[in-house]
């Protein structure tokens, strides 16, 4: 099922024939100042409602998470580090922030379950729900391993960043990447986002930032690599990302065929209800 | 102030542990961010535990009006198939409620997805509900409004339309498992394919519960269904808490807990009441809906259970590091070979 080619090229795997190349995000945390300007041009950009302005206790995070109406997310993380000299100076804070995405899976489990089509995926091998068709059946919500997609209550369908499709088809930077002042958040083709992240966390680590790890970056992971992957610098569930998600599809052949075996004992349970005595 | 993110165990969880002081297992340790939920819980509501359950009972019920008309029991049949009819279109009532665009439910039909048992079990129920609509019918042919040549062909499509049903059952009262399981929810994922078991005795009880309010003559079938399938049932929701590992605990927290108190209890004095009651009508009766109730209840409580296990974010971390760790260990011990 997770063949190379599709791995690689998920585009041509749902049937594109002729389709310009995988394009994807590198987020490098390394590089997040959390200025957020990333969520507010992705809601001007798409449109995206106002979802709730509360002060959420959690450092300069009042976003919470990724929604139906918030495509963007920047996290805030404060910790302690400890002083270099055990006998000198005060611990010293860190601070890590990361800019949250949809992944854009390679196996998209919100697409795989989507019962009426409206999830698809584009000719740039991302994920886009088309609003025409959803019915807002909610299935996709569970389905995300990483709890990106949401049904919007108000409107009954589900959202998610649709890596600005309309503007990858004018040739244009999405809106958060356009806007981010310090390159943490990059567009471009996977295949160059690779490399270029994978010389990144090498450059991190001679400067000793030990931390410093690709997430989403490897096609042989449980989604088959993300559309939209991360420099990360502590573990993935630091950020409140599952640290090994696995598309839930992946398991669906077994699944239904152990539901034939259920399926079979329903019926010769009935068989022999009905084989017995008279009364 | 500046240490992020460590897991509180929430209030339920610290107050049980002080109830019990021989506990060993302490509370698995795991980092989050500041304790929020990584997948998220689906939307839907009780329409979506109720449409399981209904469309369990009319799987079972086409079952049963099956096995009737072969072994003559008319009474049992033809309750049987009205049963079937109610219970299908209450349970696509449920499920287009539960949308949040009811009026684009069509949507549904533009594709087949082998990868989406939704999209299978939508065309399921399309082909299933109109089989256990003439089937129904046939049984009302001779009052129904219409012209003799239209009632006799109404009749004689009845039992047809019945095997047709019957033929669908085993799929339609299943396939809601597979809808569960194929999620990214912690406690569905994991239960995986034992969820289907336990769908697929729970469609039995309710079909044989609906099935003890038959004549007594007739609902022999119904009685020794009842007994199995309770056994069945609480077996396989046995299977079930076991196979879902940790996430296993919130088949027995909070909501999902009382729901599956309930069913249980419903269950096991539904199938013991069936033994007992061959004699009464209204015996059996009362033993058929503590069946059918105790079937819902289980609906419910594996609903809320996968609902629970979403919202903390413990089910989803945990047992993913210690698949990571044992991928580590697996990878360490192929290492000295070189």
């Amino acid at each position: 099922m997770a063949g190379q080619h599709e791995a690689n090229d998920p585009a041509a795997a749902s049937g594109w024939l002729d389709h310009p190349p995988r394009m994807g995000f590198l987020t490098d945390t390394s590089l997040c100042i959390g200025c957020k300007a990333c969520e507010v041009a992705c809601k001007q950009w798409n449109s995206v409602p106002e979802d709730g302005l509360s002060m959420l206790g959690s450092s300069y995070d009042n976003t919470g998470g990724l929604g139906a109406s918030t495509w963007r997310h920047v996290a805030f993380i404060e910790q302690t580090v400890p002083a270099p000299d055990p006998g000198g100076g005060a611990d010293g804070l860190r601070w890590l922030m990361s800019s949250d995405v949809c992944k854009h899976c390679t196996h998209a489990g919100c697409l795989d379950v989507c019962p009426t089509g409206a999830l698809f995926r584009t000719e740039f091998g991302t994920v886009v729900v088309q609003q025409d068709i959803c019915n807002g059946c909610g299935y996709c919500v569970p389905a995300c391993p990483f709890g990106v997609i949401d049904r919007r209550e108000e409107d009954g369908r589900a959202w998610k960043c649709t890596l600005c499709y309309d503007r990858l088809q004018h040739d244009q930077t999405p809106a958060c990447a356009q806007v981010c002042p310090t390159q943490s958040i990059q567009f471009g083709p996977l295949d160059e986002l690779r490399e270029r992240a994978a010389d990144r966390v090498e450059e991190l680590h001679e400067r000793g930032e030990a931390g410093a790890r690709l997430y989403g970056a490897d096609p042989g992971d449980g989604v088959g690599g993300a559309g939209a992957f991360f420099l990360l610098l502590d573990e993935p569930e630091v950020y409140g990302l599952p640290p090994d998600p696995v598309v839930p599809t992946r398991d669906v052949v077994a699944l239904w065929r152990q539901t034939a075996g259920a399926a079979l004992m329903f019926a010769a349970s009935a068989v022999v209800a009905f084989a017995g005595r008279r009364r | 102030m500046t240490e992020p993110a460590q897991h509180r165990p929430p209030e339920r969880q610290r107050r049980r542990r002080r109830s019990d002081p021989n506990a060993v297992v302490p509370d698995a340790e795991f980092t989050s961010y500041y304790g929020r939920p990584i997948v998220k819980a689906s939307p839907w509501k009780a329409d979506i535990p109720a449409y399981f359950f209904l469309g369990g009972l009319a799987a079972g019920s086409s079952a049963f009006a099956a096995g009737a008309a072969v072994t003559g029991r008319p009474a049992l049949r033809r309750l049987s198939r009205l049963s079937a009819l109610g219970a299908i279109s209450a349970s696509a009532f449920a499920l287009i409620h539960d949308l949040g665009r009811p009026e684009r439910f069509y949507m549904m039909l533009r594709v087949a997805k082998p990868t989406s048992p939704m999209s299978m079990g939508t065309w399921l129920v399309t082909a299933y509900a109109p089989c256990a609509g003439l089937a129904a019918a046939g049984e009302f042919a001779s009052v129904l409004p219409l012209p003799d040549p239209m009632k006799r062909l109404l009749a004689s499509l009845a039992n047809p339309a019945g095997w047709a049903a019957a033929a669908l059952a085993p799929a339609l009262a299943t396939y809601t498992g597979v809808l569960l399981a194929d999620t990214a929810t912690p406690t569905w994922k994991e239960a995986g394919g034992t969820i289907t078991a336990a769908f697929a005795a729970g469609a039995l009880a309710s079909g044989a519960g609906m099935g003890l309010f038959a004549p007594l003559e007739e609902s022999g079938p119904a009685r020794r269904l009842a007994i199995a399938s309770t056994a069945g049932e609480v077996g396989a929701v046995f299977r079930m808490e076991k196979a879902a590992g940790l996430a296993g605990e919130t088949f027995t927290d909070g909501r999902a807990g009382k729901f599956g108190r309930a069913a249980e209890v419903l269950l096991v004095s539904g199938g013991i009441l069936a033994a007992v009651t061959r004699r009464t009508r209204i015996g059996s009766a009362i033993a058929g809906t503590a069946l059918m109730a105790g079937a819902c209840c289980e609906r419910f409580a594996i609903f809320e259970a996968g609902q629970a296990s979403a919202r903390d974010p413990k089910y989803t971390v945990v047992p993913q590091r210690e698949r990571m760790n044992q991928r580590e260990r697996l990878t360490d011990a192929e290492r000295p070979a070189q």
